[in-house]
């Protein structure tokens, strides 16, 4: 690819009081890729998405938005310059109801210096809210207050309440955990349709390898703080340290690989 | 930008029942005259802790501005000759609104019970600044001369009535608009989920911030009214921790349902008080004190729910 990429880590690493969380961390990501991120519980998935977005500072290490070294941006400021994200827990406004809480977003996202002053409802806002609801499949429960939602339509408001301001990069930590089989291959089907419409990067945290087959253009491995495999999804997830360290027994293709492998998390 | 009032009903039927308010001055008794006024002027400072307390952040040292408010009035009256209300309140607003700017830097980074405790330390400190100063009165205090308006030095007390009245539309209105605007609507947000505001791209620290100048100014605004009308300030009865207490007291028992409750809030706290010092002179706290936990009880919203509740009546029955 002859295009700048949309992000490029270089080197990043982070560790906790001794303990290395990320080691060495090397991703390139392309304008309109989907990355699939796979890893099992404490191979530092997170934290290499709470480090992109701001949550943590890197030990050391460089992460550049579009040739921009945006290294331990503060979280606002990432969503300024367009890197956003979703919560592996919904971060929402519980108390809001489902319009109010993406009148708030767009009103924010929409904020010229001026724009906090007005109201959020104004008909502007409404009718772009409106749009991202139907977008997202949620117009039903608008008036429903988030804290009553399901898990599902949760979920889904959270990643529209990340994609209001348009980002260039959009992570989301396990976009369908804690979500019903039925609806996870509906809310991943939004979320991919709405992304590469405006042809944004999309790195997604994900457990369910279905869901990892069906939607990413590239895998990135992760075990104990490292990435053990950067390929496409049909070499990645036949690669044996990744069927080994990450997949595990319960999807292993061969006997041999399934022996002594982390159980599949 | 202000259509955002346009069709608000709180400011229409608060500028109507104010302005009866204003008129019933005419007639009633002085000491209910004296009542009214305090307790709008307590109103201004409860609304500034609604402001703090719609975020879920309590002060429990807001009679730091109040005391500023008040020791503005006494120390230009004592040392400059200044007796005009404008004057008065405008500084007085500007110095609370000044501190509140600077302390504000350390206060918004903290949240709950620390917030509350470090806002009781700070005026605690200009308690302690304030009793231990003479040219600042001491435990004495000031008395502060009659005001005068535009030069006018009315008769009677029901000029300054208005004046509080109306300070206190000016600032039902000022809230009420900056709650409607999205930066007033972040208040909710921010109690909810601080993290989601911040990756929306909004800084919660200033959102704060400015949600603290805002109560700060009208914590002063009160003190400068209540110093007018009383004519005397002294540490005890304006930065004691005592009356940072009775402000929170005041907002629990109005409730944080509407702009307005506060001054509902004050004026029964007044009234509340004044019979219940009439009654048992030995033990009115105990009758304050009752009366707060029935509320707490009964009407755990406060006083305005009676109205809310009221409300959904009158709809009922239309609809």
């Amino acid at each position: 690819m002859n295009r700048m990429p949309a992000l490029r880590v270089k080197d990043l690493c982070k560790s906790f009081a001794g303990i290395t969380a990320a080691r060495n961390i090397n991703v390139e990501a392309g304008a309109g890729e989907i990355i699939g991120i796979i890893g099992a519980n404490g191979a530092g998935k997170t934290v290499f998405v709470n480090m992109i977005t701001g949550y943590l500072k890197p030990t050391s290490g460089t992460i550049e938005f579009f040739g921009k070294d945006i290294t331990g941006i503060e979280p606002r400021d990432a969503a300024h310059v367009g890197v956003c994200r979703s919560f592996q827990v919904s971060q929402v406004f519980m108390s809001m109801t489902v319009r109010e809480n993406l009148a708030i977003a767009l009103a924010i996202a929409r904020d010229d210096g001026r724009a906090m002053l007005k109201a959020p409802g104004r008909p502007e806002i409404r009718a772009e809210g409106e749009r991202l609801m139907r977008q997202f499949t949620i117009f039903e429960h608008r008036d429903a207050v988030a804290g009553a939602l399901s898990q599902g339509v949760r979920k889904l408001l959270d990643i529209a309440m990340a994609v209001v301001s348009n980002p260039k990069v959009l992570l989301l930590d396990e976009p369908t955990a804690g979500v019903s089989v039925e609806e996870k291959f509906a809310i991943m089907d939004i979320v991919i349709v709405a992304m590469k419409e405006k042809g944004a990067t999309v790195l997604f945290v994900e457990h369910d390898m279905e869901i990892v087959e069906r939607y990413v253009d590239r895998v990135l491995a992760f075990y104990q703080g490292e990435v053990i495999c950067d390929a496409p999804p049909a070499e990645a997830l036949k690669d044996p340290a990744v069927i080994e360290y990450v997949i595990g027994s319960g999807r292993a293709p061969t006997p041999t690989a399934a022996a002594g492998s982390p159980s599949h998390a | 930008m202000l259509d955002i009032l346009k069709t608000d009903k709180t400011i229409r039927w608060a500028a109507l029942a104010f302005l009866a308010l204003a008129l019933s001055g005419l007639v009633i008794d002085a000491w209910i005259l004296n009542n009214l006024m305090f307790g709008l002027a307590r109103g201004l400072a409860v609304l500034g802790l609604l402001v703090l307390w719609r975020t879920g952040l309590i002060s429990f040292g807001h009679a730091l501005y109040f005391g500023i408010g008040a020791y503005t009035v006494a120390l230009l009256d004592t040392f400059a000759g200044v007796t005009d209300l404008v004057l008065r309140l405008g500084v007085a607003v500007a110095a609370s609104a000044a501190i509140g700017f600077l302390l504000g830097f350390i206060l918004r980074k903290y949240r709950g019970i620390f917030f509350a405790m470090l806002s009781l330390a700070f005026s605690m400190v200009l308690y302690g600044i304030l009793v231990k100063i003479e040219a600042l009165g001491s435990t004495d205090g000031f008395s502060v001369s009659a005001t005068t308006i535009f030069g006018w030095k009315p008769e009677t007390k029901f000029p300054l009535f208005c004046a509080i009245v109306a300070t206190a539309v000016v600032a039902i209105v000022c809230v009420q608009f900056y709650l409607r605007t999205t930066l007033g609507h972040l208040t909710t947000a921010i109690r909810d989920n601080e993290l989601r505001v911040e990756y929306l791209g909004y800084s919660v620290a200033k959102a704060i911030h400015i949600k603290y100048v805002i109560s700060a100014a009208l914590t002063g605004a009160a003190g400068a009214m209540l110093a007018t009308a009383l004519g005397q300030v002294d540490p005890d009865s304006m930065v004691n921790w005592t009356i940072s207490g009775e402000l929170v007291f005041i907002t629990i028992m109005a409730g944080p349902g509407n702009v307005v409750a506060p001054f509902i809030g004050g004026i029964v706290f007044e009234f509340l008080r004044t019979y219940a010092f009439e009654w048992a002179p030995q033990a009115w706290q105990l009758i304050v004190g009752g009366a707060l936990l029935a509320i707490i009880f009964f009407l755990p919203r406060g006083i305005w729910s009676i109205f809310e509740k009221l409300m959904a009546r009158i709809k009922g029955s239309q609809g």
